[in-house]
């Protein structure tokens, strides 16, 4: 008897809240599929939906480089854009790059420069270092200064990421996990 | 953020189709600018269109000697084509002084354009603005408004636009090529971005049912001498306080053509071009820049937090064009 109440919830919730959307990432080699919503951002996809807590969430807002993640090899940061409009892409984080046990060259660099304190810009650090070297842009430490300057790091371990940067760019190493 | 229905565009016609069916929808390009606001509550779209899958990406060479830049061309793929750098290094120069890497590999020639001011009472939707709600009154002009116009404001809004890119495209004198449902038409770039007047809700002289499909760069690049100075409060990945596009065309020590444009002092990139030819067939001295500078500045006035960038805009300037006026510019 209480039928039309019930089919009126219904309706109200398809009309305010849109279904779902199915979208597929190829996240660090694996090939995922995620329901989410449309505002979900590609960020909030990754740590909530995927379990991939490495990528962090520091400002939310594109000012802080914490979430710095690679969509098709390019650097962006992962908290302003939604993941809605990534259906198909490859996506990589901190945790795609180290090859079982063996470490990507920039977190060994990292790791032997002490480039971090707190740790909580580190994965942001790495894949955003990982995109600068791929891009072939940086010649100098002042250019990898530059060229890393939309990641900020609470703890001031500056001198080191860049130290770290330049050991690796001077190895020749492109940046490239494969 | 709201909820909101989310649809990807395949083609140009239906992108306009479902911006025109939905007073509330919005394009999204890079997202850079439209999500940041939405987490603040101060974009509120009822639906998103999605209009990265559209062919509007690319540079191409135009018959004219000048370049395209596709409306979806990341601020990265401008800022590092070859021929930019070679033919246009003031825009290359200028994109590169905005935003990070990050931000640059996802951000678009139209959202450029189209990003909306930084300052904070705009953001903040706990206090009045006049340019978020018309008529509620401008929190800026008594309070912190450190980082607000000085040219061409009005006792409705102070706010300044925000974009390094734009600077450059004023100075370079682009076009801004649009497409809605009356057909295709050019904006030249001076025309594109408004002052605030009583208006300041209204940003640019797009229609609510354009499409920005893309900018067009004219023949002459200004790569032999041209500066883009960006004062800052640090050294990078910040907005503009001050900046200056400086674009000469010279012969010997005599500058036989004259562009400037400034950023972070008013509404949108300032051109004065009627004061630029005070330049025409004087020699590059700092005299004559700090003449050109003062005129500039002549009606510029300050609002308490803001008054430095009165003097510090006239500094930058004559710095701007002593490096132009160098052969190799280097800025
Ligand atoms: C932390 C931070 C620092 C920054 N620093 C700088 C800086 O120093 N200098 C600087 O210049 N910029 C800076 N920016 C701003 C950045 O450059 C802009 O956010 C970016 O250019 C916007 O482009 P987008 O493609 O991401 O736009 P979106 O966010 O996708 O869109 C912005 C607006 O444009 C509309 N739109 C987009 N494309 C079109 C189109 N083709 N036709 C019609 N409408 C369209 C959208 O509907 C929306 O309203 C910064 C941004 C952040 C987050
Ligand atoms: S300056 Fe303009 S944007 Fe800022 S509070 Fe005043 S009206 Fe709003
Ligand atoms: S969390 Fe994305 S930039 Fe800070
Ligand atoms: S190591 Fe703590 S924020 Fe960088």
């Amino acid at each position: 008897m209480n039928s039309k109440p019930k089919a009126d919830a219904a309706t109200k919730a398809t009309v305010s809240l849109p279904t779902k959307n199915g979208i597929t990432l190829k996240v660090n080699g694996a090939v995922k599929q995620i329901e989410i919503a449309p505002w979900t951002t590609l960020l909030d996809a990754l740590r909530e939906h995927l379990g991939l807590t490495g990528t962090k969430k520091g400002c939310d807002h594109g000012q802080c480089g914490a979430c710095t993640v690679l969509v098709n090899g390019k650097r962006i940061t992962s908290c302003l854009t939604l993941a809605i409009m990534h259906d198909g892409a490859e996506v990589t984080t901190i945790e795609g790059l180290a090859e079982g046990e063996v470490l990507h060259p920039l977190q060994k660099a990292f790791v032997e420069h002490d480039a971090f304190q707190c740790g909580y810009c580190t994965p942001g650090q790495i894949c955003s270092a990982v995109g600068l070297l791929r891009e072939g842009k940086a010649k100098s430490p002042e250019d990898i200064r530059e060229l890393m300057s939309g990641n900020i790091c609470r703890c001031g371990a500056y001198a080191n990421i860049v130290a770290a940067i330049e050991q690796v760019s001077r190895m020749g190493e492109r940046g490239d996990e494969e | 953020m709201n909820s909101f229905s989310y649809t990807r565009a395949d083609d140009v016609a239906t992108a306009l189709r479902e911006v025109a069916a939905d007073g509330a929808a919005k394009f999204i390009a890079g997202g850079t600018n439209l999500i940041d606001l939405m987490k603040e509550n101060v974009e509120r779209p009822s639906r998103l269109i999605d209009i990265t899958r559209l062919t509007l990406g690319g540079i191409r060479p135009r018959s004219d000697g000048g370049l395209r830049l596709g409306a979806l061309a990341t601020n990265t793929d401008v800022a590092y084509h070859k021929e930019i750098e070679r033919r246009y290094p003031l825009l290359s120069k200028a994109i590169l002084a905005g935003a990070s890497p990050q931000l640059r590999n996802m951000a678009t020639v139209g959202g450029n354009l189209l990003q909306r001011t930084r300052c904070c009472y705009f953001y903040d939707t706990a206090t009045p603005c006049n340019k978020r709600t018309p008529g509620v009154g401008c929190s800026a002009i008594a309070g912190f408004n450190r980082a607000h116009a000085i040219l061409g404001t009005s006792a409705a809004c102070i706010a300044s636009h925000p974009s390094d890119m734009c600077v450059a495209l004023a100075a370079l004198e682009a076009v801004v090529r649009v497409t809605g449902s009356v057909g295709e038409r050019v904006v030249p770039f001076a025309a594109f971005h408004r002052l605030p007047g009583d208006t300041p809700n209204i940003d640019t002289n797009l229609q609510a049912d354009e499409i920005i499909t893309g900018v067009d760069l004219p023949a002459r690049g200004f790569a032999e001498h041209h500066a883009y100075l960006k004062i800052r409060d640090r050294a990078s990945y910040a907005f503009a306080l001050v900046s200056v596009a400086a674009a000469l065309e010279m012969d010997g020590n005599t500058i036989t053509e004259a562009r400037l444009a400034l950023g972070g002092v008013a509404h949108k990139p300032w051109r004065d071009p009627q004061t630029e030819t005070m330049l025409h067939g004087q020699s590059a001295t700092r005299e004559n820049f700090k003449r050109v500078a003062e005129a500039l500045l002549r009606d510029a006035k300050g609002f308490g937090r803001n008054r430095f960038k009165i003097e510090l805009a006239k500094l930058a300037i004559v710095r701007a064009l002593s490096q132009a006026s160098f052969k190799e510019a280097h800025s």
